[in-house]
């Protein structure tokens, strides 16, 4: 049965704004409708000029996240029956916003490279396999989730304060491959978290963990890199 | 509307799987931009699931060659086998070498990749089936669209992110460029060019049920397509079994193969009428049709009867937990249902499409029936058709197709870009873009993109899916004429410059109306019933008339022009598709 849902969405056009302002729009949504698809129902019959970002529709390709009743969400994981009938939208925190509810995430992916996220070995495996355990390949089983939405590092009160922290997410990526036994470069990127704008800026807030829509513990993965940090072993 | 100017070596169009091993195989041979309408980690490669085939013979004996039959025979003979054997020679490097990249695969207690079985692959030509499928948990398709990103970042891939490709330009019997849209900015960007590769995936949102992402238009197809190039086999679009119900959204063959059943309103497994050895892990063009046979007869389940169950209730939850984590979380999510203890509602969704811009191996794109390969232009992956899928794709294959023909066709180019001149780019080949974004933003005939496109997909579901007729395709043929008058009225109501989406969901409606046109004339053509096509009128394969490729061309007036090649045939000869 169709219900009569309210969108306040946080709208700014770059092209005519100096600020953001409130808009509301009220479109009829079934309970087991997404966030998502209030969305595309104001976009494609009522206000073509609403922007945001948005490809799967089902949470694993990481474009919609956005700030749905105060919490980092996916608007495409988040349905009318959990946020009710009226339901306010914000861009993330911490980017630059661009458009409506769609932000630059060029900052975001900078920090992502930053910690080297890709497999070092130098050793020629030949033209096998390497071998893992599966008690290794659990090891980082978590962080290899990761579907780079942002909603965790925009959560976090720490990366709204000051940008240059890299961020929940490039930790999430880094903790991936530090912890996998067939990477060679874990000592790199422990330095690079080491550093002023890295791990020791995380207060422990759990933002980050409750934000992630891939359920990742996000901040156990962060204490797991302070500790290899402080004690110099993974 | 600003235009700038680029220069590169080499230009890939699209940065899934197929277009970012592309752009591995070329980082340091030539200057390479890959372009994207997305960021490269939000393609669609990242929702595949179940795994990648690869006859590594880890948990049990297999060869390739079995693979190479399987795929032979699951094509249902419309698959090149030259094409097929060297896509399933290939794949146990492919594999191997994703594992070196870093992929996460799942490992046997010895620590070696793990292997589970999936629809249509099995032991020595048909016997049993067999694990061949390499995996990473239910999300394999997201692990090697980072691994493959990772290796783009580790050598500093040039990526444009956010272009949108709409238009390439040739000079001279070869292609010069392409010309990007930048949402950012509104403005237009042409890429002088040796060779562009296309990789820009799928078209499903041509229908009303679909695994696809909204973006999966066709953009790439659609744009060659009214430059000239063929679609080939484009009649051949393959429904999967299990999506969820009304959403579409995939359920991986991966829970069949983890001993997952279908079953009808009396709670009967009814696959083991359908395909009494392989049962439930049949090929998923008979699991559709039987599944949708089912409904047909009255054993369909719910107020409608118009969906059956995949029932995971049996298995134990470690092993789902362990084995299929995301998509038994999509089940919560979107049905509110807990899959250990209850069965889900599914129906077919539409999920690949087999056919595309024609390419021999080595992904060099051909314009006619004689096989003759247009200078510097390239494709793989979904947007490409080999043909190595046929009639109807193999799970996994399509993993294993972007990895195999993603690098072939990098390195071919590579080297075509080696020995080639920069091409004279001809003055003003942005002209056609700026007058199809100008006239879209000016259009004032009132038309709706989204209604147009709902009808689109609505009628395509009814009419040109899984059970086709001539009355239905004629239908749906007319129904095509009608979108076409409307979408020429098309009114948008974004008229600014920066991330126009208003404006490029309306270009893209345009490429799925166009494919959807060639998918209903190939299929009112092939009067027979062989893989994904089936006509009820035709219930046969008719290998006398139709083993053949359909080529479909855009005639001068926007019409469809037929014409056919053979199928490239090998040491697998056509029988009946039993299992």
């Amino acid at each position: 049965m169709a219900v009569s849902v309210e969108l306040r969405i946080k709208r700014f056009n770059p092209e005519q704004d100096t600020k953001p302002h409130w808009e509301s729009y009220s479109v009829d949504m079934e309970e087991s409708d997404r966030v998502l698809d209030a969305l595309h129902e104001v976009k494609w019959h009522q206000d073509g000029t609403l922007t945001f970002r948005r490809s799967c529709a089902h949470g694993v390709c990481g474009s919609d996240a956005m700030v749905i009743n105060g919490e980092n969400k996916l608007a495409c994981t988040t349905l009318i029956n959990e946020v009710g009938h009226k339901v306010t939208l914000e861009p993330i925190r911490g980017l630059p916003v661009v458009k409506d509810l769609l932000v630059d995430m060029e900052p975001f992916f900078a920090q992502y490279r930053a910690v080297l996220p890709y497999l070092i070995n130098g050793t020629d495996p030949g033209y096998k396999e390497r071998l893992q355990s599966t008690e290794d390949r659990e090891r980082f089983d978590d962080t290899t989730k990761c579907i780079l939405c942002a909603a965790c590092t925009t959560s976090c009160p720490v990366y709204w304060g000051n940008s240059s922290y890299v961020g929940p997410a490039a930790i999430v990526n880094a903790h991936r491959f530090i912890f996998d036994s067939r990477d060679e470069a874990a000592t790199e990127r422990l330095d690079i978290l080491n550093q002023r704008s890295g791990v020791w800026r995380c207060r422990t807030a759990f933002n980050c963990s409750e934000a992630c829509p891939r359920g990742i513990k996000v901040t156990q993965a962060i204490e797991e890199v302070k500790r290899a940090i402080l004690y110099n072993r993974v | 509307m600003n235009v700038h100017h680029h220069t590169y070596d080499a230009v890939i169009v699209g940065a899934g799987g197929a277009g970012l091993r592309a752009a591995i195989e070329t980082a340091g041979k030539c200057r390479t931009a890959v372009l994207t309408k997305l960021y490269p980690t939000r393609s669609h490669t990242g929702a595949a699931q179940g795994g990648m085939c690869a006859a590594l013979a880890n948990v049990e004996e297999d060869s390739w060659e079995w693979h190479a039959f399987d795929t032979v025979k699951g094509s249902d003979y419309l698959g090149d086998q030259p094409a097929i054997e060297i896509m399933c020679r290939e794949a146990v490097d492919a594999v191997i070498e994703l594992e070196h990249y870093g992929l996460p695969f799942n490992r046997t207690p010895e620590g070696k990749i793990d292997q589970r079985r999936f629809g249509g692959h099995t032991r020595n030509h048909g016997e049993a089936p067999v694990r061949r499928a390499c995996y990473a948990a239910d999300r394999t398709g997201h692990m090697i669209l980072q691994t493959l990103y990772q290796q783009c970042v580790a050598r500093d891939v040039n990526f444009f992110n956010e272009y949108q490709v709409l238009d390439v330009a040739f000079a001279d019997g070869r292609v010069a460029g392409v010309i990007a849209y930048e949402m950012a900015s509104g403005d237009l960007h042409v890429f002088n060019t040796k060779a562009v590769l296309f990789a820009s995936g799928g078209f499903g949102k041509m229908f009303k049920v679909s695994s696809n992402a909204h973006s999966l238009t066709g953009d790439g197809p659609g744009l060659l397509y009214r430059r000239g190039i063929p679609m080939q086999d484009m009649e051949f679009f393959q429904f999967h079994p299990t999506g969820i119900y009304k959403l579409g959204i995939l359920l991986s063959e991966a829970a069949r193969g983890e001993g997952g059943i279908l079953r009808n309103n009396s709670n009967e497994r009814f696959m083991e009428r359908y395909a009494p050895t392989v049962k439930d892990l049949a090929p998923r063009d008979m699991v559709s049709r039987a599944m949708l046979t089912e409904i047909r007869e009255g054993r369909g389940i719910g107020p409608n009867k118009d969906y059956v169950h995949l029932d995971l209730t049996h298995l134990p939850p470690e092993q789902i937990d362990e084995k299929l984590p995301d998509i038994t979380e999509f089940v919560r999510t979107y049905m509110g249902i807990e899959p250990k203890t209850a069965q889900i509602p599914i129906q077919p969704t539409a999920h690949y499409a087999m056919g595309g811009i024609p390419t021999n191996v080595n992904g060099e794109v051909i314009v006619d029936e004689l096989n003759t390969v247009m200078a510097g232009l390239y494709a793989a992956g979904e947007c490409a058709c080999v043909s190595v899928h046929g009639a109807n794709r193999l799970g996994t294959n399509s993993l294993l197709d972007i990895v195999v023909f993603g690098r072939r066709g990098g390195a071919a180019m590579a080297e075509f870009v080696r020995k080639a001149a920069m091409p004279d780019l001809p003055k003003g080949v942005e002209e056609e873009t700026r007058g199809l974004i100008e006239r879209m933003k000016v259009g004032s005939g009132g038309e709706n993109v989204a209604d147009i496109r709902t009808v689109l997909q609505e009628e395509m579901m009814d009419k040109a899916s899984v059970f086709r007729t001539d009355e239905s395709l004629s239908s749906m043929r007319q129904t095509l004429t009608e979108l076409k008058g409307r979408y020429e009225k098309v009114s948008i109501q974004d008229k600014g410059e920066k991330y126009n989406y208003d404006l490029t969901e309306a270009i893209e409606l345009g490429f799925l109306i166009d494919l959807a046109d060639t998918l209903v004339e190939g299929a009112l053509a092939r009067t027979e019933s062989r893989g994904a096509h089936f006509r009820d009128d035709h219930p046969t394969r008719d290998d006398a008339n139709w083993m053949k490729h359909t080529l479909a061309y855009r005639t001068e007036s926007g019409g469809v022009r037929l014409a056919h090649k053979p199928v490239v045939g090998g040491k697998y000869q056509p029988m009946e598709r039993k299992y």
